[in-house]
């Protein structure tokens, strides 16, 4: 069970911190196309926000703020919309994942709507792999304290 | 029992070494990885995905069906996970 921490230094400066750290996974997605990062290392920066917060605040409030409901959904979300866009490309005549077919809704050209794609596809990748962290610490840290978690939790 | 186990480690590893002799040398860019898609990709990819980064291009584009299932991978040893753990909890309030 992962409780509140009582030092109030270290829960002020996670506080301030996530916010700052949620907006650089975002650059690192965004910023796939021109320096090295992408869906799985953003994904993974995303996650550590929500873990240091389940970390300094527990887990109690964190899952007001984002349920474990919502992070099952959001990691289904993210492999929904890969193989979507995928979809998308055969309902456009194209082959599977072939974004060139995606300028006719976008409405640029092929090479651009390639560059679309991949960047809709890295969208996709980073919700998984950050539900996926968070899930699998959460499941982790509760599992010894059975008792607890019923309690508080169900 | 060791002496047969370090004489079988030994042969072993000189089996592998002797296997690598026979491979390219590093960043050849005359070796079979170098000459069959690479050059296309290094030529191609602004061009056909306005993407300055190869990696990001292939890793999403021409390999988008491999990322795929990197993201299932993830998803499905995710949901793996929460089941395993999760329904050891119901167990252990059913007690």
């Amino acid at each position: 069970m992962i409780r509140k921490t009582d030092d109030i230094i270290i829960r002020t400066v996670a506080r301030i911190l996530v916010p700052f750290i949620q907006i650089y996974a975002l650059y690192v997605i965004m910023h796939g196309h021109y320096s090295p990062g992408g869906g799985f290392q953003g994904g993974v920066i995303l996650g550590a926000s929500i873990i240091l917060l389940l970390i300094t605040h527990g887990l109690v409030e964190t899952t007001k703020k984002i349920s474990e409901r919502a992070i099952a959904i959001f990691s289904s979300i993210g492999v929904f919309i890969y193989a979507g866009i995928g979809v998308l490309c055969l309902l456009l005549y194209g082959n599977f994942l072939d974004y060139s077919k995606l300028s006719v809704i976008l409405n640029v050209t092929p090479a651009e709507a390639r560059s679309m794609g991949i960047l809709g596809v890295e969208i996709g990748v980073s919700f998984t792999v950050m539900a996926i962290m968070i899930s699998i610490f959460i499941s982790i840290s509760t599992t010894e304290d059975h008792s607890k978690y019923d309690k508080e939790h169900y | 029992m060791k002496i047969v186990n370090l004489i079988l480690v030994l042969c072993i590893g000189g089996f592998l070494i002797y296997g690598t002799l026979d491979m390219p040398g590093w960043g050849d860019p005359d070796s079979p990885a170098s000459k069959h898609v690479s050059p296309r990709y290094i030529q191609k990819t602004i061009e056909e995905t306005a993407t300055p980064n190869m990696v990001t291009s292939i890793l999403a584009d021409y390999r988008g069906y491999d990322t795929m299932g990197e993201t299932t991978v993830i998803f499905t040893a995710g949901m793996a996970c929460i089941l395993l753990l999760h329904g050891s909890i119901r167990k252990n309030r059913n007690d």
